[in-house]
């Protein structure tokens, strides 16, 4: 995983198969604090204590098809690489919220990478689910929700090729509207 | 350029009524990505990417796109999966972004399968 957009891709594929409706990914980026932080929280079917503790070991997965689950110790071996760290907070039966941490100018800290076509590849690959993103630097933020689109568009399907091409047209005017100061 | 708004989307709801009135909307392929972490960190991100590209350049609509996630063969990875209706799956391993071009165009749209590429036919059973 070279750059944070495919850990994110991961962990929403995460949320995805357990089972959510409704994920949210937050990007945070805050030069005054020197800090970088991403957050996907889910209302899928949530984790046990026990099984919270687990998930960081490498050899712990809930699929039966190999024996090892590397998604949420990779990207907690990313965070402590970089000078932060990965929480887990769940419910069971209610859902996840995991919080991630990086010092935004630490020079191990991997760049945020291609989110835009992370988005439209969990939007196109599960169009029942919807997706609620928010893209903050400092204070100015960015807010693209499948829900309100999904109203509009009554029976077409999300992943139609023209609604994929309008969602990513929405995405990059609003993430480079945000970034245009400078770039990550 | 003007900013996108829901009005755009309005205008794209109406157009895309339009054209599935004109033909029947029916699924004819359905391909899959696998998408575990094993997929995503071989580069089966930038595969899906190009497949989106690939089949918005095409313009076509009986091609549904999904993801799918790790079924233990993680080292064969990228995977993706190609059903035609009424006929077996096929598996490609090891796939990139000019592989996956040529597998839409060869086998998705003329119906030829690239068997250089091919891991197997049919679908996983998972116990």
């Amino acid at each position: 995983m070279l750059e944070l957009a495919a850990h994110i891709l991961d962990i929403a594929e995460n949320s995805v198969r357990a089972g959510a409706s409704l994920v949210e990914i937050t990007v945070m980026e805050d030069e005054e604090k020197n800090l970088f932080s991403i957050e996907i929280s889910d209302d899928g079917s949530g984790m046990t204590e026990e099984e919270i503790k687990k998930a960081f070991d490498p050899f712990y997965t809930t699929k039966k098809v190999r024996r090892v689950g590397l998604g949420i110790p990779l990207l907690s071996d990313a965070a402590q690489r970089a000078g932060g760290n990965l929480s887990l907070d769940s419910i069971k039966g209610k859902g996840t919220d995991l919080k991630v941490t990086f010092q935004l100018n630490h020079i191990d800290r991997q760049p945020l990478g291609d989110i835009i076509s992370t988005l439209i590849i969990l939007i196109a690959g599960n169009c029942d689910v919807d997706f609620l993103f928010k893209y903050s630097k400092n204070n100015r933020i960015f807010k693209m929700d499948t829900r309100d689109i999904r109203k509009e568009i009554d029976d077409i399907p999300m992943n139609h090729p023209e609604i994929l091409k309008y969602i990513r047209g929405v995405l990059e005017e609003g993430i480079n509207e945000i970034k245009s100061v400078d770039f990550i | 350029m003007a900013k996108l708004t829901i009005d755009d989307l309005k205008k794209i709801k109406a157009k895309v009524h339009k054209e599935m009135s004109l033909r029947d909307g029916d699924r004819r392929v359905k391909i899959t990505v696998h998408m575990g972490t094993c997929g995503i960190a071989s580069g089966a991100k930038e595969v899906m990417d190009t497949l989106l590209q690939e089949i918005e350049t095409a313009g076509v609509s009986d091609v549904v796109v999904t993801t799918s996630g790790c079924m233990g063969l993680c080292s064969r990875e990228p995977l993706v999966t190609v059903e035609v209706l009424n006929q077996e799956p096929i598996k490609y391993e090891y796939m990139n972004p000019n592989k996956m071009r040529q597998v839409f165009k060869k086998h998705v749209l003329e119906g030829e399968i690239q068997t250089p590429f091919v891991l197997a036919k049919g679908s996983e059973i998972i116990k």
